[in-house]
């Protein structure tokens, strides 16, 4: 058998190939995933400021999305991490209600102070996080069955140490409603205008920015990527795979610790009640922003504007005079588009 | 081959899976600068063999030397610091990722100055630099794209990656694990060339291999693995292929072993 010269048959064969116009689409989608969810976002901006009302495109309004998605998008940070890796966390909401409710209760029932409690309330979280980890790695069991363990775990801990109880904002320390105590912190903020900006919206912001850094420019980012890809491959590539996915849901677990500090500022008290439906909310966001259900694909900022997307519609539907029961409908819809485009791009791969 | 040390050798390793014997007292011999092929039956202890020296299986029994120096592998990790890198048959790329960060996975590079010791950020411009002079230096330097996704290559430019970033990194020994398998006649080329510029750099090659025509186009030697254990080692100028696959199905013995 005669071997074919390298530089020519050779070349050729390992040259790049012409592609239609289709096929320069999908390949464009694939390697900027954010592409299609920032196009969404912004139609659908357009097509709420048109149908309304004029009250839309309004400071205040939008100011109210932003204090709307803050809880939600800071817990889909480590909810990104987690599906990155091929995993799922279905306990996001009830782990950062677990922790938020302890940090207030040890405030106000200790008299902890307040830095104290914050960080008790980190530890908790990614402690929480850790029991995960540990859970998947070392009995290899799915993170979806064990997230919905503990989904109801988290829950039913919370009830019972908070005894259903809703801690008001007094209670937490806050003075003449005005002046905020450090657990409250994340409900301050400043008035652009009519427009309010709180800090738990910058907050939420500078983790996205913090995060999109790590997983951008760090070996653990690229590691976050490459054993969602490929376990396997990672491992043959060197990567202690176990130690990755531990420290994936522990700093998901510090993430929604501090989440829950988002929560307290936004509802200015503590329940074990409250954002029931942030759970799969997460996921909505992961999904819509572009990010694989099956790992090692996607953007955190896509993240963050799938999380202002459901905001969105949900605020401008409403605005619309669209009857309320149609939000999720379109909600729905969006993820299945989503999964399918995700699919298309996928099979970019030959 | 005569006087020469070998630079990696295997003696008597054992390895079971409960009942199974996948390898009942193997040896390997690698000399400097030569492409020795492992050749065998289905289940003959092939693929554990090769696991073995590249740290994916750790032997129950034998020694594995390295220049002559004892050495024991219980990762992947402990043969590639040690300076045996292993192109897998899987490739053991991140299909999603770019080709540059494929060529690093594992073993990233960090900026220099407190960019890198205290915000920890890679050197992403000079591992593509890197990646890019790697890929040149075995003639394959039409990938254009260095920060293009490795699922877009086709198969062929998938092994071309996988075995530069061998070459890139491998000091001592570079094993190839079918890396024709799932090529056609032009990528299969092109990767024995590959095979053949890697020696020319000084680097040996163990090449595990079912096609014998490939075999005897680019090997020196040829170990026939069988029953677990090495049946023999012929080259392709001492026998023909029907002999090798012969000895490999154990129809024929191998008369003058070249093993030593």
């Amino acid at each position: 058998m005669k071997i074919v010269d390298s530089m020519t048959d050779g070349a050729a064969a390992l040259a790049p190939t012409t592609h239609s116009p289709l096929e320069r689409v999908q390949h464009a989608l694939h390697r900027y995933p954010v592409i299609s969810p920032a196009m969404v976002l912004l139609l659908s901006c357009i097509a709420f400021t048109i149908l309304g009302n004029g009250r839309f495109q309004r400071p205040d309004t939008i100011g109210i999305i932003l204090q709307q998605t803050a809880v939600m998008a800071t817990l889909a940070i480590g909810q990104t991490l987690i599906i990155l890796t091929a995993g799922v966390d279905l306990a996001v909401g009830t782990a950062m209600l677990l922790t938020h409710i302890v940090v207030a209760k040890l405030a106000v029932e200790q008299g902890m102070p307040g830095i104290l409690a914050l960080l008790l309330g980190a530890a908790i979280g990614m402690a929480l996080g850790a029991f995960h980890g540990g859970l998947i790695t070392r009995f290899g069991l799915p993170p979806f069955i064990v997230t919905l363990g503990s989904f109801y775990i988290f829950n039913s801990l919370g009830l019972v140490y908070s005894e259903a109880q809703t801690i008001s904002k007094e209670a937490l320390g806050a003075v003449d409603g005005e002046r905020l105590p450090l657990l409250l912190w994340t409900g301050t903020g400043i008035s652009i205008g009519s427009m309010r900006i709180t800090t738990g919206v910058l907050l939420a912001l500078l983790l996205y920015v913090v995060f999109a850094f790590v997983l951008a420019n760090t070996a653990w980012g690229r590691h976050v990527y490459a054993v969602g890809d490929d376990a396997e491959a990672a491992r043959l590539a060197g990567i202690d795979v176990t130690k990755v996915l531990v420290s994936v849901y522990v700093v998901a677990g510090l993430i929604y610790a501090i989440g829950g500090w988002v929560q307290l500022g936004r509802s200015l008290s503590a329940s074990s009640n409250a954002a029931t439906d942030v759970n799969l909310a997460t996921i909505t966001a992961v999904v819509i922003g572009g990010t694989s259900l099956f790992g090692g694909r996607g953007r955190l900022w896509g993240t963050l504007i799938g999380a202002l997307i459901v905001s969105v519609f949900r605020v401008g539907l409403s605005l619309a005079g669209v009857n309320v029961f149609y939000e999720n409908f379109a909600i729905g819809a969006m993820i299945l588009v989503a999964v399918a485009l995700d699919q298309w791009i996928r099979r970019v791969a030959k | 081959m005569n006087g020469l040390t070998p630079i990696l050798r295997a003696s008597g390793l054992v390895k079971r899976f409960g009942r199974v014997v996948a390898l009942s007292g193997s040896d390997l011999e690698l000399y400097p600068g030569e492409v020795l092929a492992v050749i065998g039956d289905n289940g003959a202890g092939k693929s554990s063999l090769i696991k073995c020296l590249s740290g994916a299986m750790v032997p129950d029994e034998g020694t594995i030397e390295l220049d002559g120096q004892a050495v024991t592998f219980r990762r992947p990790q402990d043969a590639r610091i040690a300076g045996i890198e292993t192109v897998y048959q899987t490739l053991a790329v991140a299909p999603a990722l770019d080709i540059a960060t494929n060529m690093f996975l594992g073993r990233e590079r960090r900026r220099p100055g407190p960019l890198g010791s205290v915000l920890r950020m890679v050197d992403r411009n000079g591992m593509r630099h890197d990646a890019k002079r790697a890929l040149d230096e075995l003639g394959i330097g039409t990938l254009q794209d260095i920060t293009q996704a490795v699922e877009t290559l086709s198969g062929g430019q998938r092994q071309a990656v996988a075995v530069a970033r061998a070459a890139a990194f491998g000091s001592k020994v570079v094993i190839l694990d079918e890396p024709t398998a799932a090529l056609g006649v032009k990528e299969s080329g092109q990767v024995l060339q590959l095979i053949r510029d890697l020696r020319s750099k000084g680097l040996p090659v163990i090449l595990i291999s079912h096609n014998m025509p490939h075999v005897f186009e680019v090997a020196d030697r040829i170990h026939i693995q069988r029953l677990g254990r090495r049946a023999g080692v012929v080259t392709p100028q001492s026998h023909t292929m029907a002999e090798a696959v012969a000895i490999m199905t154990g129809a024929a013995q191998v008369e003058e072993d070249l093993a030593s």
